[in-house]
């Protein structure tokens, strides 16, 4: 018997998120940080955090395609896109942003591709959702919602504009 | 489909990314499309050569990250077969592999053993043995990467770094690189490549290259002697006066004199051939004023193109050396993709008919 799992609303997340994050700076001390997404889902996220915390620096964007760990074994990824980073990350105290985490993978990924451009003083994670099902022992800092997904059922955030969760069940 | 202007166009109309693969003589994709081998732009679909740029893209910047590495060829070997000399190709696909993180071997071969009598067979062979995932490979002969490509254990990648007089596709893709990058719309540009085409396997691949991408229009100027009516079959028109050729063509580019493969007397004198065919301010005149000038190197000044172009504002000559490591990057990773994707395939429709022997009892 399958239950439909509750989807909560993005943007009331993302507020949510906004205020925690905030204040966790404050309770941290981190002076002068750097936003930066993962693409594409945590970039849409990390651009609204952008403009609620007020930023005044440019967001930075990674794409992990050449981090992956399962390149061996699946190939490149058909749709990679620069990463830009418009800082230095050397000395940075970085929040690092993605929509969803799962098995932890890609925030793995993310990491080792941050430190090739520069050592940062510390990663603060933040994820819209975490589900579920984790490979490596990372945990997000601060995330919206913990979500227990039904077996077969995935989620997916829409966007750029008018962002949604959205579920899709594998028939 | 655009429309195609009145220039006379080759035979070649472009052909989906599947019939292309499933062509036997395309030994660059595999099944799905993808490439897996780089020896020649002729037979890459539009969408292949643009996957290359765009995954070029995302090497262009890598002189930002304070270790200059992707971690995409971790553990895999990549070897240099330079059967003919080159510092400058070969220190770029030197660096690309390096920048990818692969283990880089570069074979010497005028000191290597086929100086003591080892067949292209043999040295490949023992090669392999020692594990190789990629062979670049320049050879004075046209064909031998195809043969190469041909023989090699599966799973091998080859790149083409330049066969006799045949294709140099990795110098004709970051030349299209480089023209996206500054000119944009491939449909709207007019290009002219200008000087030894008879001996140039870059002019080849350019021309293959601007007409897969839909390029307006493409020009080859230069002496009667070094421009074989047999090219208009390529797909360009064909010009022997520098003012009628230019004129008002996006971009020139440049090939230097080929001497050490000329076998006869194809110019009067080097003096002659720059008065008629060397870029000076004055000739770059007839082009756009927005023109860009390209060379694939090296220059040879006061031969082919005046100091004053190489070194002015309109010149993207050194822009063309970096932009090459990120094609030659892409080119490389795409292509052991291709095979890591080929080999999958492999082995799943190998257990697939594995499964109807045992079901079909």
């Amino acid at each position: 018997m399958t239950t439909h799992t509750n989807l909560p609303d993005v943007n009331t997340l993302i507020e949510q998120l906004a205020q925690q994050l905030k204040q966790h700076i404050q309770n941290q001390n981190l002076n002068n940080i750097a936003l930066v997404g993962i693409h594409s889902g945590g970039v849409w996220v990390a651009e609204r955090l952008h403009s609620l915390l007020e930023q005044e620096e440019a967001l930075g964007t990674l794409d992990i395609s050449f981090y992956r760990d399962d390149y061996t074994r699946v190939g490149l990824n058909p749709s990679v896109k620069p990463s830009s980073l418009p800082f230095a990350t050397e000395g940075r105290h970085i929040v690092l942003v993605d929509d969803v985490i799962m098995s932890g993978r890609t925030i793995r990924a993310a990491m080792n591709e941050l430190f090739d451009y520069g050592r940062p003083d510390s990663v603060t994670l933040v994820t819209l959702l975490s589900l579920p099902g984790r490979e490596l022992p990372i945990q997000p800092d601060i995330t919206g919602q913990t979500l227990t997904l039904a077996p077969g059922e995935r989620v997916k955030l829409t966007g750029p504009d008018n962002l949604s969760l959205e579920l899709q069940t594998a028939q | 489909m655009k429309s195609m202007t009145d220039i006379p166009r080759p035979a070649t109309s472009p052909r989906s990314a599947a019939a292309l693969s499933a062509d036997p003589r395309n030994v660059q994709l595999t099944e799905d499309g993808k490439l897996r081998h780089f020896l020649t732009i002729g037979g890459l679909p539009k969408e292949v050569l643009e996957e290359i740029l765009d995954t070029a893209d995302s090497f262009v910047n890598m002189g930002e990250k304070s270790v200059k590495k992707v971690p995409l060829l971790r553990g895999k070997t990549v070897v240099n077969l330079f059967f003919e000399n080159s510092t400058r190709t070969r220190s770029t696909f030197e660096l690309a592999a390096q920048r990818l993180s692969a283990d880089v071997l570069s074979l010497d071969i005028n000191t290597s053993a086929t100086t003591k009598g080892e067949t292209l067979m043999d040295t490949l062979q023992n090669l392999e043995a020692m594990g190789s995932d990629m062979f670049i490979v320049r050879h004075a002969d046209s064909g031998a990467q195809h043969f190469i490509a041909s023989q090699v254990t599966p799973n091998v990648a080859i790149i083409n770094a330049g066969d006799g007089r045949h294709a140099h596709p990795t110098q004709a893709m970051l030349d299209m690189y480089t023209i996206r990058k500054h000119k944009g719309d491939f449909s709207k540009l007019k290009v002219a490549i200008v000087g030894d085409i008879l001996h140039s396997r870059v002019a080849r691949s350019q021309v293959q290259a601007l007409n897969t991408l839909g390029a307006e229009e493409v020009r080859l100027i230069g002496p009667k002697t070094l421009l074989p009516d047999t090219l208009a079959g390529l797909g360009a028109k064909l010009y022997t006066r520098m003012e009628d050729g230019l004129k008002d063509v996006d971009v020139v580019i440049m090939l230097r004199l080929q001497k050490e493969r000329m076998d006869g007397a194809l110019l009067p004198s080097e003096g002659e051939f720059y008065r008629l065919y060397g870029l000076t301010e004055e000739k770059l005149n007839y082009a756009r004023p927005d023109a860009i000038v390209m060379h694939p190197g090296p220059i040879n000044r006061g031969v082919e193109i005046e100091s004053a172009v190489a070194d002015g504002p309109q010149s993207l000559i050194l822009n063309q050396v970096s932009y090459g490591i990120a094609i030659r990057m892409a080119v490389m990773s795409m292509s052991v993709s291709g095979q890591t994707q080929q080999k999958v395939q492999n082995q799943e429709n190998a257990a697939s008919q594995g499964n109807d022997g045992e079901t079909s009892a």
